[in-house]
C-alpha cells in the first residue's frame, strides 16, 4: 500500500501550468487543422510559460517541501524557476519569428523526411511550418523548472531526462544545413545519454552509501558518518552528469558542435535556459546535499572552473563561426559561474548563491539577445554566421551592430553592462571565501576572452563592408520584443543592478 | 572667518553662472535651429548676468560684513574630502563679476556685428557664453576646487575660441600651444590644491586661509610657488608667456574679452585671492615680483618690434599683466593698486582690441601695420576711441592708466630698499617702452601716407560695433580717476585686504607722476623720431640691429621653449614609441601568438567525432573521481 504524497497544488502551480501547456500542445498537434496550428501552438506555449512566470512571482517567499519531500519550492528555487521560464518564454518568441526566413520558419517542415531527398527539397521551399517544437520546448522548460526544485536525486534525474530529450530532438530541426543539424542532435543525444548514465550511476552509489536519495537525508547521513569512498565517488559521478549539462570543460566537447548545428533559436534557448537549469541543480546538489562536505568538492570545482575558463577563452580565440564562438564563450562563462559556486561559506553563509543566481540571469539575457541578433544577419543560405561576413555591418545596419556590440560588451564584462555587475558579484563572492587565485585566473581569462568579443565589434565598425555581404533582415514583432527586452535588461542591470541584486540576495535560501 | 549665508537677491547669485551656461547649452544643443536668434540669446544671457551682478553688488554694499556665502550642494564627498559647491560673494569676487559681465556684454554686442558674416556665429556665441560662465565660476567659487573647475572651463573655452577658425593651420597650432602651456600651469594649481588637502584637509578659502598660519614655512612657500605657476600659465607670464601672442589667431572679440580683459587676469585674481597665503611667505612674493618685472620688460621690448597690430597689443597685455603681478607681489601695499590697474586695463585694452578689430574689418582682415596708414580720416570713430584707449594705456595724465600705473610705481618705491628702486626703475622704464610701441602703433596705423593694398577700401564699422567701442573708451578715460580718487577701490575692497595702510612715501607722488610722464613723453618722442618722421617701408627692413632682431623673435622665447622642452619631449616620445613598439607590443604580440597557437593546438581535440568527445568525458570523469578520492583520502 502506497500512501499518496500530499501535494501543495499552489506551490506546484507554475510547474503544472507549463507541463499542462505542453500536454495541450500535444493535443493541439493532433486536433487543430494545420493552417491554424502555428498560431494556436504559439499561444498555448506562451500562455503556459508566461502563466508559469507569473506563478513563480506570485509564489515569491514560499518555503515549502512538498510532493512527499521530492520537491523543494523555496526562494532560490523560485528565482531560478522564474529565470528559466522567463528566458524560456523569450526563446519561444524567437521560435515563433516568421518574417526573417523566406520559408517563414527556422525549423524544418518535416523532420522525418531524409535530408536532401526530393520530398525534402519540395518542403524546403514550401511554406509549411513545423509546430511540434512548441510542445517539445515547453516540456523542456517544465523539465528545467522541475530540475531546479528537485529535492531528491531521482526526481532530479527524471527532470534531467525530461529537459534533455526534447532538446536532443529540436536540435535536429534546423531548416537549413539539415545534415549539420541532425549530426548535432545525434551527438548531443549520444553524449547526453552517456552523461545521464554517469549521473544515474552516481545516484546509485550515493544511495548505496547513505540509504537515501533525498538531499537533506544525504547531508545528515554524510555529516553523521563522514564521507565514505562510495559517497565521494557517487558525488563525483553526479557532478560529472551535471557539469556536462552546464557545458563545463572538460565535459564541454559537445557544446560547439551542437550550438553550431542546432537552429539558432534553439541554440539561444539552450545557451540561456539549460545553463540556468544545470547550475540551479549544481547549486542545490552541492549546497543542500553536500553542503557539509564542502571541503571535498571545493578543490574539484576550483580545478574544473579554471579548466573551463581557460579552454573557453583560449579556444574562442581562433573561432571564425560566430555560433561556435558564442559556444566557447558559454564554456568560459560556465567557468565564471563556478567561481560563484565557490562562494559558499563554511556555515552556509557567503554570497555565492545570490551572486551565481544573479549571474545566471544576466548571462541568460545577454546570450539570448546575442543569438537573437545572429538570426537577423542572413545571406542566401540562411544565417550568415561566418566572422568575415560581419565586416562593416555597422555601416549597413547601425542599429543591429549597436545592439550586438552591447551584448558583446556585456559578455566581455565591460562596466555599465549586466555582464560586469554579474562578474563583479561572483568574483566578490569567491574572494570573500579566499579564492582569490581563482579570481585572478578568471580575470585573466576574461581579458583573453575580451579579445574575441571585441574583434567582432572592430570588424563591424572598422572594416570596409564585404562586397557581397549579408543582408540584415527586418525582424517581426517577436524577435523585436526579445531584442528590446534583452538589450534593455542588459543595460539596466549594468547601470542599476541594485534592486535585482537585492532580490537575488533575499532569494538566496534553499530549504530541504 | 565669519560666514554669512546669503539672503535675498544674493541667494540667487548662482544664476550669474547658470545664465550664460544655459545660453551655451541651448546654443550648442539646439543646433542649426538656433542659428537665427542664437547671437541675441547669447548676448541677452550675459547682459542679464551683468544686471544681476550690479544688483548683487548694490545689495552687498549694504551689508555690514560685505561678504556672503551661498551654499549650493555637495560637489565631492569621498572619505575625508568634502567639497561643498558654493559661491563666495565679497567685494573682490563681485568686482571681477562686474568686469566680466560688463565688458563681456559690450563685447558680445560688438561680436554681433563682427561675426555677422561668419557661418559659425552661433558656435562662436555658444563658446563665448561658456567662457563667461566658467570665468564667473572661477571668480565666484568659494573654494580652490570651484576655482579650479572654472579655471579649466576658461581654458577649454579659450582653446575652442583660439581654434575657432580651426581650418587655418596657424589657428589650430596656436590653440594647441595655448592649451599645452596652460596645462603646465594647471598642474601647478592642481598640485597646490593637493597640498592643501593633504596638509589642511580642506580646500575652501575660509578653511585654508584660517589654517595657513599653522603650516611650516617651506610648505607655505611651496604652496605660493605652485599657485604662482598656475597663475603664470593662465596669465601669460614669463616663462609661460609665449602662448598669448599666438592666441591672437582667434577672432578679435575673443582677443579682447579673453586674452586681454578677463581670463588672462585670472592669475592676478588667484594671487590676490590667496593673499593670506602670500602674506606668510616673503620668498614666494619675491618670486612673484621677479616674474612680474621680467615679464613687464619682455612684453614691452617685444611689443616694439612686431608689425602685426594684434601681436603688439598682445605683448602689451603680457607687459601690463606683468605690472599687475609686480603690484600683487608687493603684498598688502600693492593688491589694491594691482587690481585697480587690472580693471582699468580691462577697459582700455578691450577697447584697443575692439578698435583693432574695427581696423581689420576695414582692411579686409589684414593685421600688417605696414599696409595701414592714414586711417584716421576714414575711420573717425575708431580713431577717436582707439586714441583714447592709447592715451589711457601709455599713462597720459588724468586718464585711467596714469592713476593706476603710478599707484603701482609708488607702491614699488615705497618698499624703501634697493629692490624697491630696481622694481620702480623697471616699471618706469616699462612705461617709456609702452609709450614707444603704442605711439609706433598709432603712427603706423592712423597717420602717415596710406600704404593700403590694392582693392582695399577702408570704411567705418557699423554702429553695433562702434557703440561698445565708445562705451569702453569712456571707461578708459574715467576708470582710473573713479577707481583711485573718486570712489577708492581700496575702501570697497577693505573687507578682503584689510584697511589701507598709508605708507610713508619715499618719493612724493607728484615727483613720481612727473618722472613717469616725462619718461612717457620721451617714449612718444622716440617713436616720432624713429617712425613718424620717416616713410614706413611696406616690407620690414631685413638689415637691422641684433637688438631689433631679438625683439622681433620675442627675445627667443619660442626658441628656448623648443630647445629646452619640445626637443627633449620629442626625443622622449620617440624613445617611448620605440619601447612601445619593441617592448610592450612585442610582449603583447608574443602573448597573443602564444595564445593563438595554443588555441589552434587545443582546437585539434575538437575532432567532430563523438567517440573522441566521449573519451574526453570519460577521462574527465576519471580525473574528477580520482581527485575527489585523493582529497578524501588525503
Amino acid at each position: 500500500m502506497i500512501d499518496a504524497p500530499d501535494l501543495s497544488l499552489a506551490a506546484l502551480a507554475p510547474l503544472l501550468l507549463v507541463f499542462g501547456a505542453a500536454c495541450v500542445g500535444v493535443l493541439v498537434e493532433a486536433f487543430v487543422p494545420r493552417d491554424r496550428r502555428h498560431a494556436v501552438q504559439v499561444a498555448v506555449a506562451l500562455v503556459g510559460t508566461v502563466g508559469g512566470f507569473a506563478g513563480t512571482l506570485l509564489l515569491a517567499g514560499t518555503r515549502e517541501v512538498t510532493a512527499g519531500a521530492a520537491l523543494a519550492v523555496d526562494p532560490a528555487g523560485l528565482f531560478l524557476q522564474a529565470t528559466v521560464v522567463g528566458l524560456g518564454a523569450l526563446a519561444l518568441l524567437l521560435f515563433a519569428e516568421r518574417s526573417l526566413d523566406p520559408a517563414r520558419s527556422a525549423f524544418v517542415a518535416s523532420a522525418a523526411v531524409p535530408a536532401g531527398s526530393v520530398r525534402d527539397r519540395e518542403l524546403a521551399t514550401s511554406s509549411r511550418v513545423q509546430t511540434e517544437v512548441y510542445p517539445l520546448a515547453t516540456f523542456a522548460i517544465g523539465g528545467m523548472m522541475l530540475f531546479v526544485t528537485a529535492n531528491d536525486l531521482l526526481i532530479m534525474f527524471v527532470a534531467l531526462e525530461v529537459l534533455s530529450l526534447p532538446l536532443y530532438l529540436i536540435s535536429g530541426f534546423a531548416r537549413r544545413r539539415r545534415l549539420l543539424s541532425q549530426e548535432a542532435a545525434l551527438k548531443y543525444f549520444l553524449l547526453g545519454a552517456f552523461a545521464s548514465a554517469f549521473f544515474l550511476y552516481g545516484l546509485a552509489l550515493v544511495y548505496g552509501a547513505t540509504g537515501s536519495i533525498r538531499l537533506s537525508e544525504i547531508r545528515e547521513s554524510a555529516s553523521a558518518e563522514g564521507g565514505g569512498v562510495l559517497l565521494v565517488l557517487g558525488l563525483a559521478l553526479l557532478v560529472v552528469g551535471l557539469l556536462f549539462k552546464a557545458s563545463v570543460a572538460p565535459f564541454h566537447a559537445w557544446t560547439p558542435d551542437v550550438y553550431q548545428g542546432a537552429p539558432t533559436p534553439v541554440t539561444a534557448f539552450m545557451a540561456a535556459c539549460t545553463k540556468v537549469a544545470a547550475f540551479g541543480a549544481i547549486l542545490r546538489l552541492l549546497y543542500v546535499g553536500f553542503g557539509t562536505e564542502e571541503w571535498t568538492w571545493r578543490p574539484l570545482v576550483y580545478g574544473v572552473a579554471i579548466v573551463s575558463m581557460v579552454v573557453g577563452a583560449v579556444l574562442g580565440l581562433t573561432q571564425t563561426d560566430l555560433k561556435r564562438m558564442l559556444a566557447y564563450s558559454s564554456i568560459a562563462h560556465a567557468g565564471f559561474l563556478l567561481t560563484g559556486v565557490l562562494g559558499l561559506g563554511a556555515d552556509g553563509a557567503g554570497s555565492g548563491l545570490a551572486a551565481t543566481m544573479f549571474y545566471l540571469l544576466t548571462y541568460g539575457l545577454t546570450t539570448l539577445g546575442a543569438f537573437a541578433v545572429l538570426t537577423l544577419v542572413r545571406d542566401g543560405d540562411g544565417e550568415a554566421v561566418h566572422l568575415s561576413q560581419w565586416a562593416g555591418l555597422a555601416a549597413r545596419s547601425p542599429l543591429t551592430a549597436a545592439v550586438m556590440g552591447l551584448f558583446l560588451l556585456a559578455l566581455a564584462g565591460i562596466p555599465l553592462t549586466a555582464g560586469f555587475t554579474g562578474k563583479f558579484a561572483v568574483f566578490r563572492a569567491a574572494i570573500e571565501q579566499g579564492a582569490w587565485p581563482l579570481v585572478l585566473v578568471a580575470v585573466l581569462a576574461s581579458a583573453v576572452a575580451a579579445f574575441f568579443y571585441l574583434r567582432v565589434i572592430v570588424l563591424m565598425y572598422f572594416s570596409p563592408p564585404a562586397v557581397d555581404g549579408p543582408t540584415v533582415g527586418v525582424p517581426g514583432v517577436p524577435t523585436t520584443l526579445v531584442l528590446a527586452v534583452t538589450a534593455t535588461a542588459t543595460l539596466v542591470l549594468g547601470i542599476v543592478p541594485g534592486p535585482v541584486l537585492d532580490l537575488a540576495e533575499r532569494a538566496a535560501i534553499f530549504v530541504g | 572667518m565669519e560666514t554669512m549665508s546669503a539672503e535675498g537677491l544674493l541667494s540667487w547669485s548662482w544664476l550669474l553662472v547658470a545664465l550664460p551656461l544655459a545660453g551655451a547649452a541651448v546654443l550648442l544643443l539646439g543646433g542649426r535651429r538656433t542659428d537665427r536668434w542664437g547671437h541675441l540669446l547669447g548676448t541677452a544671457t550675459v547682459a542679464a548676468a551683468f544686471v544681476l551682478a550690479v544688483l548683487c553688488t548694490v545689495q552687498l554694499a549694504g551689508l555690514d560684513e560685505r561678504r556672503a556665502d551661498v551654499d549650493l550642494f555637495t560637489f565631492i564627498s569621498s572619505g575625508d574630502l568634502d567639497v561643498r559647491a558654493g559661491l563666495l560673494l565679497d567685494p573682490l569676487s563681485l568686482t571681477f563679476a562686474l568686469l566680466i559681465t560688463g565688458v563681456g556684454s559690450l563685447i558680445h554686442v560688438y561680436s554681433i556685428g563682427y561675426m555677422a558674416h561668419d557661418a559659425g556665429r552661433r558656435r562662436f556665441f555658444a563658446y563665448l557664453n561658456l567662457f563667461v560662465a566658467a570665468m564667473l565660476l572661477l571668480v565666484l567659487g568659494n573654494s580652490f576646487v570651484a576655482l579650479y573647475v572654472g579655471w579649466e572651463g576658461v581654458g577649454l573655452a579659450s582653446y575652442l575660441l583660439i581654434a575657432f577658425w580651426y581650418t587655418r593651420p596657424a589657428a589650430a597650432t596656436a590653440a594647441k600651444k595655448a592649451f599645452i602651456m596652460n596645462r603646465v600651469g594647471d598642474v601647478g594649481l592642481a598640485l597646490a590644491i593637493f597640498v592643501m588637502f593633504a596638509q589642511l584637509g580642506t580646500t575652501s578659502y575660509a578653511g585654508v586661509f584660517a589654517a595657513v598660519g599653522t603650516l611650516a614655512g617651506g610648505t607655505v612657500t611651496a604652496l605660493g610657488l605652485l599657485l604662482l605657476l598656475g597663475a603664470c600659465g593662465k596669465s601669460g607670464q614669463f616663462p609661460l608667456h609665449a602662448w598669448l601672442p599666438d592666441a591672437m589667431e582667434g577672432p578679435t572679440p575673443v582677443s579682447a574679452l579673453i586674452h586681454a580683459a578677463t581670463m588672462v587676469t585670472a592669475g592676478v585674481y588667484l594671487i590676490a585671492r590667496s593673499a593670506p597665503i602670500y602674506d606668510e611667505t616673503p620668498t614666494a612674493r619675491a618670486v612673484v615680483l621677479a616674474v612680474g618685472a621680467v615679464t613687464l620688460l619682455i612684453g614691452a621690448i617685444a611689443g616694439c618690434a612686431f608689425d602685426d597690430i594684434k601681436k603688439v597689443l598682445a605683448y602689451s597685455t603680457v607687459s601690463q599683466i606683468g605690472y599687475m603681478f609686480l603690484a600683487v607681489g608687493l603684498g598688502p601695499a600693492g593688491y589694491v593698486a594691482g587690481l585697480a590697474h587690472l580693471l582699468a586695463h580691462g577697459f582700455f585694452k578691450a577697447g584697443l582690441f575692439l578698435g583693432a578689430g574695427s581696423v581689420m574689418h576695414a582692411m579686409d582682415d589684414s593685421v600688417d601695420m605696414r599696409r595701414f596708414g592714414g586711417l584716421w580720416r576714414r575711420l573717425p570713430v575708431t580713431f577717436v576711441t582707439f586714441g583714447l584707449g592709447y592715451l589711457a594705456l601709455i599713462g597720459f595724465p588724468f586718464l585711467s592708466g596714469y592713476f593706476t600705473k603710478d599707484a603701482i610705481i609708488e607702491a614699488a618705491l615705497d618698499r624703501d630698499d634697493a629692490w624697491g628702486w630696481v622694481l620702480g626703475g623697471v616699471a618706469v622704464l616699462g612705461a617709456g617702452l609702452t609709450a614707444f610701441y603704442m605711439t609706433r602703433l598709432m603712427l603706423m596705423t592712423f597717420f602717415g601716407r596710406p600704404r593700403w593694398e590694392d582693392g582695399v577700401h577702408p570704411h567705418e564699422s557699423p554702429s553695433v560695433m562702434t557703440v561698445p567701442m565708445v562705451v569702453l573708451a569712456v571707461g578708459s578715460v574715467g576708470a582710473g580717476f573713479l577707481l583711485v580718487r573718486a570712489f577708492p577701490l581700496a575702501d570697497w575692497l577693505e573687507p578682503v585686504f584689510g584697511e589701507e595702510h598709508e605708507a610713508e612715501h619715499v618719493v612724493a607722488p607728484l615727483t613720481v607722476g612727473l618722472v613717469v610722464t616725462g619718461v612717457m613723453l620721451l617714449g612718444v618722442l622716440a617713436a616720432w623720431l624713429f617712425v613718424g618722421r620717416r616713410e614706413v617701408p611696406v616690407l620690414a627692413p631685413v638689415r637691422v640691429s641684433p637688438v631689433t632682431r631679438a625683439a622681433r623673435n620675442a627675445l627667443y622665447a619660442d626658441t628656448v621653449n623648443e630647445s629646452l622642452l619640445m626637443r627633449p619631449g620629442q626625443w622622449l616620445t620617440r624613445a617611448l614609441v620605440w619601447l612601445d613598439n619593441r617592448g610592450v607590443d612585442g610582449a603583447v604580440n608574443g602573448l597573443a601568438a602564444t595564445l593563438g597557437g595554443s588555441s589552434s593546438r587545443l582546437g585539434r581535440a575538437q575532432t567532430g567525432f563523438v567517440r573522441t568527445y566521449a573519451l574526453g568525458m570519460l577521462g574527465g570523469a576519471v580525473l574528477v573521481a580520482g581527485a575527489l578520492l585523493a582529497v578524501t583520502a588525503g
